[in-house]
């Protein structure tokens, strides 16, 4: 039917050029013209289906019309109701019909409504307990107006007749449109349906060659992947890592949560006074709660070192507590696993041996003297650390630290800061500036402040430093070589590569999994 | 890094120079220092609307160990040496007339060993307050008393108006209910006892009571006529107390820590001895101890050292001469000459308000700032090393990858998280010998370091309930098991884990994720005891995590052991015998989650789940 509508339409437009109402199409199976609101809706679906193929042109005209109501349609069907009832008496002298058999013959509804009407017009009359045809002949006005309102639309005896129609909910107004329509682009009278999509069967038959295609909907979304997604912090942090290994850096093991008071703070030259250490900072654990001693000798150069001094340092000068040195907790700083790391680098300066290198131990004689074992390195990490801070918007009780460290021979302070500017300029951070500061085990310290374009302000990105002789020294290191470190936490960079205000949208288990689905790759 | 708080218009009439806060800002990020806050907009705001105000302050944070920065007094001596326009100051003992049998004499008795060990002392004469400085005063005891001094446990510090007193000055310690005077701000006196009771609803003082609460002697300081000067670490007396008038102080330290008490004492006479008649003089006085030895206190002597051109030099690529880096040591308050005898060395005099210098490197630390870090070449190191991706890290990397390329979303759960999270949630006993727990959390969330991903995977899935189904989490990253064989007494293992959540459970869903990450590292299927040399299988087994039937243990084959030949020899036998299955390891399990599981975990939907230690697919070289 549709397409016979469709065809219809071209073989009109054909002969005439153009179809100037569409309500005067006749619909093929039906008899009279499609006036009807409904058969424009159905002509409506021809003409879009022929516009998407640029066939035809139309314009749309706006026009009310009226439809039957439910009720409208069945008087329609079987005359309005005061005409049933009418039709249902007998001729005046026969038996009257008792109300109640009058009901029973029209229906409740009609017999009410048609009574009344058919009283006022005089159409029946009442005689005894029943009621009598009062005329032999009647005209059913309302039955013939709906009539023509049905195929019509609309009604010759005008406006006053259809506002009575309304009232007695017979019909209703209803806006309708009617069309206009021109020949397209690529007007033809054949209407072969384009196809949506190449298919293997067009290529095989070749019949793509000849195939008219449906103009495709540009402004739609695609259909979404089904791949999974990587976390946007640790994307960041393997852009971060990418960096450090372009750089030549080698990443260290950093699989120690738990770390003793000794590697994370002592062997650092952090005094077992500072603040850092206390129990409103630091997660300390009850089970298990005490270290095995660290390696003796180390041991023995680092508390003496603090207590008494050495290597040219006056030290603290205070108390050394062993318990302290022992008491296990988690890590407040990957550079626990940072000074584990150096010790191993030192061992060959130290005259050990922990790597299982036979060579080297066997013959002492044969290396060259002035050979003290030092190997130039430069190490990093990204992984997580550990502060018992109350959680809010910016902090976490556990965060990711990455962590730069260089160890060569008479290193200086200028080529800390020619590292830190080569690396942060591979993060797209290209002004930089370094402000003196303080930290227990390094000398000197600096703050990194990177000038934030948007913020227009400088903003402090990170730490830095040269470790202190005092940590260095009691490792085994010679005194010519020094080592650099920088730190910068994961989680910052990432809350401004994402515009995260609040941190814990992005670590821990409330991040939301759409979230982590939607962000944007990382390229500094 | 403790914050203090100047007078602005004070500290510019000091620096001579009245700075914008630009200006100023700068001036303190070049020293080191961090300008917080400039209240001058503020003050003048509440002055238009005709309220109250202060002079404008500048609060300034100063490094944690510079103690000589946290006052009016010494940030202003501090930076005017730095702009060069005053060398630093000598600060001398001056002896009263009749020289040292005229110090004031302070006897430590034996018992005050026990409670309060230090002490030392110093008098500043002819004085004059102004009430800013005398604010500044009290401030700078606060602020000692809260970074060096701990709270008051390691050091206290208490101030007299000396004129008030009697010398000679006893230090003792007596029990609580032998101590009795009038404290600070009350007119009766109380015994020791009484005032405990007193300060324990005070909010300022009940915080220091318990430094010495609980011993059966309190420290006392007393005069010659059994006037009470202060009970430490808690209340100088009423009787002793200075005011804007006093003339002549007597300043009292006691402590648990003699370094920190001579830092303390030479701080607070150092810093108010400007205001004396004789500016930067300091009146000694003998302490004598409960071993008849005697002390001259304060002790102001500097320290001497020498520092090497070629040493700075060489820590900061700059080719400085010996009287360059005099200067730059001067502009931070050291006092440095040059050698006589070595034209590379310089002999610094380190002043008594600089203790924070333990080695040369804090000299060229000074050296470097007063040169200015930014100013330093502009350089890049020569150091040549091989890049080198830790091998546990790039082969987390690759099943991460492809569980992502496979539709799988990557969580980032936390490592802590509670007991029953760890355990009871999971249906699993805590055998104690697991999971390492935390002694002193501020919430209950993380009271354990997790022992399975398992836990924040399905926290994961609970926080995501609106996301559509099937809900596909999975995360490569460690857990911490408790190791007795190890220094630290624990051991981190990197695990991967993931978990299905859909209408139905999915069994086969999480096997075939287990089945594409052994693929991906080459590991094949193989039967139990069929002779293969590597593989992995899994087996029915009875986690009580799943629900009974539907769990199963992962086993592993690793390859055969190639460091010796005999073992190579073993390996060989038990091939051909066909006992090679004792070499398989358990790695993990993964099934349907026991309903009573997700109910703990407050999921509605079915849920499967993965779980193995990635450490055994690591290669060995």
């Amino acid at each position: 039917m549709a397409e016979q509508l469709q065809q219809l339409i071209l073989d009109t437009l054909d002969t005439q050029s153009t179809l100037q109402d569409s309500r005067a199409l006749k619909i093929p199976g039906q008899s009279s013209p499609a006036s009807s609101h409904d058969a424009q809706i159905t002509i409506l679906g021809a003409l879009n289906s022929l516009l998407s193929r640029e066939m035809i042109t139309y314009e749309t005209h706006e026009v009310s019309s009226h439809v039957l109501t439910p009720e409208g349609v069945q008087i329609v069907r079987e005359g309005s109701h005061e005409a049933r009832v009418w039709a249902a008496l007998p001729e005046r002298g026969g038996a009257p019909l008792s109300a109640q058999d009058l009901k029973r013959a029209v229906g409740d509804e009609a017999a009410k409504v048609g009574q009344g009407r058919a009283f006022k017009s005089g159409w029946i009359a009442k005689e005894g307990n029943g009621f009598v045809k009062a005329v032999s002949n009647i005209t059913d006005t309302t039955h013939t107006e709906l009539r023509e309102l049905e195929s019509s639309g609309t009604l010759v005896a005008g406006e006053k007749a259809l506002a009575e129609l309304r009232k007695r909910k017979l019909i209703i107004q209803r806006k309708g449109q009617w069309f206009t329509v021109h020949k397209g682009a690529n007007f033809s009278t054949s209407i072969a349906k384009p196809e949506t999509d190449l298919t293997v069967d067009m290529l095989t038959s070749g019949s793509w060659k000849k195939s008219t295609f449906k103009k495709y909907n540009f402004d739609a979304d695609g259909i979404p992947t089904s791949g999974g997604a990587l976390h946007p912090i640790l994307k960041v942090r393997e852009e971060i890592r990418s960096i450090f290994l372009e750089m030549g850096f080698e990443e260290m093991p950093t699989g120690t949560f738990v770390e003793s008071g000794f590697w994370c703070f002592d062997a650092l030259f952090v005094p077992q006074l500072h603040p850092a250490r206390e129990l409103q900072d630091t997660f300390y654990l009850s089970d298990p709660s005490t270290s095995l001693p660290p390696p003796s000798d180390y041991y023995e150069r680092v508390a003496h070192v603090h207590e008494h001094g050495g290597y040219d340092s006056i030290g603290y000068r205070t108390p050394w507590s062993h318990e302290e040195s022992h008491k296990l907790l988690l890590r407040t700083h990957t550079t626990a696993s940072s000074a584990a790391m150096l010790y191993k680098l030192a061992a060959k300066c130290r005259g050990e041996d922990i790597d299982g290198d036979l060579s080297a131990k066997s013959q002492p004689g044969a290396a060259n003297l002035s050979d003290d074992g030092f190997r130039p390195a430069k190490l990093f990490s990204i992984d997580r650390v550990f502060r018992n801070e109350t959680m809010d918007a910016t902090h976490l009780a556990e965060f990711h630290q990455v962590e730069g460290v260089v160890a060569d021979r008479n290193l200086t302070l200028a080529d800390l800061i020619g590292f830190m500017r080569t690396f942060f300029r591979k993060m797209g951070m290209k002004n930089l500036r370094f402000k003196p500061a303080y930290n227990p085990y390094t000398e000197p310290s600096l703050e990194i402040f990177a000038w934030h374009p948007l913020l227009e302000k400088w903003v402090e990105i990170g730490n830095s430093g040269m470790f202190r002789p005092e940590m260095l020294a009691p490792m085994g290191f010679p005194p010519d070589v020094r080592v650099h470190g920088w730190g910068i936490g994961l989680e910052r960079p990432t809350m401004i590569r994402y515009g995260v205000s609040n941190i814990r949208t992005l670590v821990g288990h409330k991040t939301s999994i759409e979230n982590v689905e939607n962000s944007p790759a990382v390229m500094f | 890094m403790p914050t203090i708080s100047v007078d602005k218009a004070e500290l510019f009439e000091r620096l001579g120079h009245h700075y914008t806060t630009e200006e100023f800002d700068s001036l303190c990020f070049d020293y080191g220092l961090e300008l917080d806050e400039d209240t001058t907009a503020e003050v003048e705001a509440a002055i238009k609307k005709g309220l109250p105000a202060e002079r404008p302050q500048l609060k300034i944070e100063v490094p944690a160990n510079r103690y000589d920065l946290v006052c009016l007094e010494g940030i202003s001596r501090a930076l005017r040496a730095f702009l060069g326009k005053q060398d630093p100051p000598q600060y001398t003992l001056a002896y009263p007339p009749g020289g040292e049998k005229d110090l004031i004499t302070v006897t430590v008795s034996q018992e005050t060993q026990r409670i309060r060990p230090f002490f030392a002392c110093a008098v500043l004469r002819n004085i004059k307050f102004t009430s800013m400085s005398y604010a500044s005063f009290i401030d700078l005891q606060d602020k000692l008393h809260q970074n060096i001094g701990r709270r008051r446990s390691l050091v206290a510090i208490g101030t007299h108006d000396l004129d008030t007193l009697t010398p000679p000055f006893r230090y003792e310690a007596r029990t609580p209910t032998n101590i009795s005077f009038a404290p600070l701000g009350r007119e009766t006196a109380h015994t020791a006892a009484e005032l405990m009771q007193i300060y324990e609803s005070d909010k300022h003082l009940s915080r220091y009571l318990h430094i010495i609460r609980d011993s059966d002697v309190y420290p006392i300081i007393y005069d010659a006529k059994d006037h009470v000067l202060s009970m430490p670490p808690i209340i100088n007396s009423e009787h002793s107390k200075i005011t804007l008038e006093t003339k002549n102080v007597f300043i009292d330290t006691t402590a648990t820590d003699d370094t920190k008490l001579q830092i303390v004492i030479n701080m607070v006479a150092s810093m108010f001895s400007e205001y004396c008649a004789e500016p930067f003089t300091i009146e000694p006085c003998k302490i004598v101890f409960p071993d008849g030895s005697t002390r001259i206190s304060p002790d102001i002597t500097p320290r001497t050292v020498t520092a090497r051109a070629s040493y700075i030099n060489s820590c900061t690529s700059l080719s400085l001469t010996p009287s360059t880096i005099q200067s730059l040591l001067t502009r931070m308050t050291l006092s440095p000459t040059l050698s006589p005898d070595d034209p590379d060395a310089l002999i610094v005099s380190l002043p008594c308000t600089r203790p924070d210098i333990f080695h040369e490197v804090d000299i060229m630390e000074d050296a470097a700032v007063a040169y200015g870090f930014n100013n330093l070449p502009d350089i890049f190191p020569q150091t040549s090393t091989v890049a080198q991706p830790l091998p546990i890290s790039k082969l987390a990397d690759v099943i991460r990858k492809e569980w992502a390329m496979a539709g799988w979303v990557e969580a980032l759960p936390f490592i802590l998280c509670s007991h029953e999270e760890n355990f009871s949630f999971m249906n699993r006993p805590d055998p104690g010998s697991l999971a390492v727990k935390i002694a002193n959390p501020k919430t209950l969330e993380f009271q354990v370091v997790r022992t399975s991903l398992l836990p924040g995977l399905l926290k994961t899935i609970r926080e995501n309930r609106s996301h559509a189904l099937p809900v596909r989490v999975f995360e490569l990253s460690d857990v911490v098991f408790k190791d007795t064989s190890r220094e630290r007494q624990a051991r981190n293992e990197r695990h991967a884990g993931a978990v299905w959540c859909s209408r139905s459970a999915g069994f086969e869903v999480v096997h075939g994720l287990l089945d594409r990450a052994m693929k991906m590292l080459e590991v094949p299927r193989v039967g139990r005891g069929d002779g293969k040399d590597v593989g992995y299988y899994i087996k029915e087994g009875d986690d009580p995590a799943y629900f009974p039937g539907r769990a199963a243990t992962i086993y592993y084959r690793p390859p055969p052991s190639k460091t010796s030949k005999t073992r190579e020899l073993a390996d060989e036998l038990k091939n051909t015998l066909h006992i090679n299955q004792d070499r398989d390891i358990v790695i993990g399990t993964l099934g349907v989650l026991h309903p009573t599981v997700l109910e703990k975990f407050e999921i509605t939907y079915p849920c499967s789940a993965l779980e193995f230690n990635m450490e055994v697919f690591l290669k060995r070289s």
